[in-house]
């Protein structure tokens, strides 16, 4: 009377042989898991037989696992833009020109990865930033808020750029992050009036004129007074874009920025200047930052959490399975590493709700191998062979891991669609952990039992945790 | 074999006891939200050695006119801010004067009242979507039970479980957070939504017991069918839960402080959710079929 689902017939898993292959499968998988997830041990165990070996054996390939924000430490922020003055469907194309503009400064900062979303949300348009890992926060955030980010800058005269190259010889901190070359003046995007694409007349080359305003017009003409024959930089979010040397003072305040770019990276520019370096204005409506310390601590204590977690499952298991307890216990290890390696290959994001998440999956896996234990139990006491215990204990079990799983994945489903990232997080540890919790219950758990040495079990049904089973068939 | 389901009343009783006060709470002080669901501002700083007195640390702190601002200590060396939301600029300033004791800046955020209403009405629209989306599923992988009831009732009684889990955590909180101030926040939510996913587990089990028995002993009377259905299924209840429960303990013990409130949220949803599946949701598939049977 098994269920028509059961997975005998859709593996067609019967013979024994088949068994064999699948554990050794399954611990060779779980040994490479295991590797990936800690490749130093493998490293060691290499170094050490790389003396005798004739053939250099690689270490194992390392990939970290990837951090929340709430772990790592690092900052995320909400802005809301203002595309008032956008007409409507230009908002979702200001807002991809927001998103590149804020991406172009945000990798400026050397974070690694960091995440940049656009949010719809009623008649609101928001940008997330996500930055993991990084030291000054504030100075991210006046970064990215900054309007301008246009610069002029005028040449350092010799002896002051001597000055500093000795000194970052020297690997004094304080000049390490300075430009030898160049140094700020007060004129920035911010004195735009307007710019545009020209070409030029000789080399047919994409340029940008830009007109100041009257207050940028009188900045622009001192400075190019004051450098005649040397070089003005003209910086975009950092990075230098042109150097012209200027001929003579230039009055009536445009400028040209030649040289290395294309139509389309000029043209883009140009939109930029011409909004006010952003396309939309924004502002920043939250923002969560986490320390770097803080962070660390959170990530040690749900280590240890988690341990003490799994260790009293495990005594839990043993002493109130016994035998099949050992089982379900050398499968939840390999469960956990398989989930692990996981985590680490998709990647997934850890944050705190996600461990929680993984903790409970752990629970969840626990639960299927009890439900098939208790059923297993249940036939044995009614006089069935232990062999056939198995069998019908894991048949009838199934129906309602299935169902109780995929009710689970219903739920974990809405999380990552309805909610935030935090709870997103949360959703994917805990559905990652019962979708392999169920192939755990599926091919590790029931192939143990099938390898289990069923003669002298029968025989000493205390290991079984049954304390009278009347006949054997 | 435990007599649960002629005993249901008293299980009944106990239910309903728990939900009263859970709503009386709950209408009586509502709950008290945590910034990311109503905004506002909290700062965690550590200072290197002995932290000064709060009031002092107030005054220094008076000229920049911080709305409900709220300081507590934490732990050793931590200090904790509460405060409206505010700007980055000010965020800096509280820091400038902070840093005159070097203390060290653990956590800051920020949240917008817009951004938290929006979480808000989130949540409670996951939890919607969740508990229908559950019952439907239940009603449609138990499709092929007609007799005594359909398959649909099932999916009412196990909605029937659920909401039964769902408003003792809240009342809880909701007292919790009228004596000590104890805030929600979306860990709660989520802490919600998992005692949904194994008070269902739980539910599920049993109702997956009653399908096979059905099958199996047609003669057999509901009343005492479902009984035995319970009964059967009633230690790998407690044992899952208990297993659970027992790493929760690790995790409230041993986890950090941030989560504390977040584990008992669990501890008390799954202990509900073992309890509804047993004591509430079979029980309430024998009322139903009485009650049909009358009419």
């Amino acid at each position: 009377m098994s269920s028509n689902y059961s997975p005998d017939k859709i593996f067609k898993l019967d013979a024994v042989k088949k068994t064999r292959i699948i554990v050794s499968a399954i611990f060779f998988i779980a040994i490479i898991a295991a590797f990936f997830i800690y490749p130093l041990a493998w490293d060691k165990v290499i170094s050490k037989v790389n003396v005798i070996s004739p053939v250099a054996l690689p270490n194992f390939v390392k990939v970290p696992f990837k951090l929340g924000l709430d772990l790592a430490g690092g900052t995320r922020l909400v802005y809301l833009a203002d595309v008032s003055n956008i007409a409507g469907q230009d908002s979702e194309s200001a807002m991809s020109g927001l998103r590149d503009v804020i991406e172009r400064r945000v990798n400026f900062f050397g974070v690694s990865e960091p995440v940049i979303e656009v949010e719809h949300s009623g008649s609101d348009w928001r940008l997330i930033v996500e930055l993991a890992g990084i030291k000054d926060i504030s100075q991210a955030i006046a970064l990215i808020g900054e309007t301008p980010f246009l610069e002029f800058k005028e040449q350092r005269d010799d002896a002051e750029t001597q000055q500093i190259l000795k000194e970052q010889k020297a690997g004094n901190e304080n000049y390490l992050m300075q430009d030898p070359y160049f140094k700020a003046t007060n004129l920035s995007g911010k004195y735009i009036k307007s710019a545009k694409v020209e070409f030029n007349q000789t080399t047919y080359q994409p340029e940008v004129s830009v007109q100041f305003d009257a207050e940028g017009a009188k900045m622009f003409e001192e400075l190019t007074t004051r450098n005649v024959g040397k070089m003005i930089g003209i910086y975009l979010d950092g990075f230098q874009r042109s150097s012209p040397v200027v001929r003579e003072p230039i009055s009536g305040g445009s400028a040209v920025i030649s040289g290395k770019f294309n139509i389309d990276e000029a043209k883009k520019l140009v939109e930029a200047l011409n909004a006010g370096a952003l396309p939309v204005p924004i502002k920043l409506i939250s923002q969560d930052s986490v320390g770097a310390s803080l962070g660390q601590d959170s990530l040690n204590k749900s280590i240890t959490a988690g341990l003490i977690g799994f260790l009293t499952v495990v005594i839990f298991m043993i002493a109130f399975y016994r035998f099949p307890g050992v089982v379900a216990v050398v499968a939840l290890v390999i469960y956990s590493v398989l989930v692990l390696a996981l985590f680490k290959l998709v990647p997934v994001t850890l944050t705190l709700a996600g461990v929680a998440g993984f903790i409970l999956s752990i629970g969840m896996a626990v639960d299927a191998n009890i439900l098939i234990f208790e059923r297993m139990k249940e036939e044995f006491r009614v006089g069935k062979g232990l062999g056939s215990a198995i069998n019908d204990g894991f048949a009838r079990a199934w129906p309602s891991i299935r169902d109780s799983n995929i009710s689970t994945l219903i739920t974990t489903a809405v999380l990552y669609y309805f909610t935030t990232s935090v709870v997103k997080g949360f959703a994917l540890t805990l559905s990652i952990g019962v979708v392999v919790s169920m192939f755990s219950a599926i091919f590790v758990t029931r192939s143990f039992l099938k390898f289990l040495p069923v003669n002298s079990l029968e025989k000493r049904p205390w290991l079984m945790g049954v304390k009278h089973s009347k006949q054997y068939d | 074999m435990i007599n649960i389901i002629g005993k249901r009343k008293i299980y009944y009783t106990i239910s309903i006891i728990f939900i009263a006060v859970s709503v009386i709470a709950l209408l009586l002080w509502g709950l008290e939200f945590g910034i990311d669901f109503k905004g506002g501002s909290i700062l965690e700083v550590s200072y290197p050695n002995n932290r000064p007195e709060t009031e002092k640390i107030a005054e220094s702190l008076k000229f920049l006119n911080l709305s409900d601002l709220r300081i507590s200590s934490v732990g050793g060396n931590g200090v904790n801010f509460r405060f409206k939301e505010t700007d980055e600029s000010t965020h800096q300033e509280i820091i400038k004067i902070l840093n005159m004791d070097g203390v060290e800046e653990r956590r800051f955020s920020s949240i917008g009242p817009t951004v938290g209403v929006e979480l808000q009405q989130k949540s409670i629209k996951a939890i919607i979507i969740v508990l229908l989306g559950i019952s439907l599923y239940i009603a449609w992988a138990f499709r092929k039970i007609s007799h005594p009831l359909s398959s649909w009732r099932y999916g009412v009684a196990t909605l029937a479980a659920l909401f039964h889990d769902l408003i003792i955590p809240i009342g809880l909180f909701s007292i919790l957070g009228h004596y000590y101030g104890v805030e929600i926040g979306t860990n709660f939510i989520v802490a919600l939504l998992v005692t949904l996913g194994f008070s269902v587990h739980d539910t599920i089990v049993v109702f997956d017991r009653i399908r096979e028995n059905l099958k199996r002993y047609e003669s057999l009377d509901f009343v005492s069918l479902v009984n035995q259905s319970v009964n059967e299924t009633i230690i790998r209840s407690i044992s899952t839960s208990f297993t659970v429960l027992l790493t929760l303990l690790a995790l409230f013990i041993f986890g950090g402080g941030e989560l504390k409130y977040f584990i008992l949220a669990l501890m008390v949803g799954i202990f509900s959710g073992t309890y509804s599946s047993i004591f509430i949701a079979s029980p309430i598939l024998v009322s139903w079929s009485k009650m049909l049977n009358k009419s």
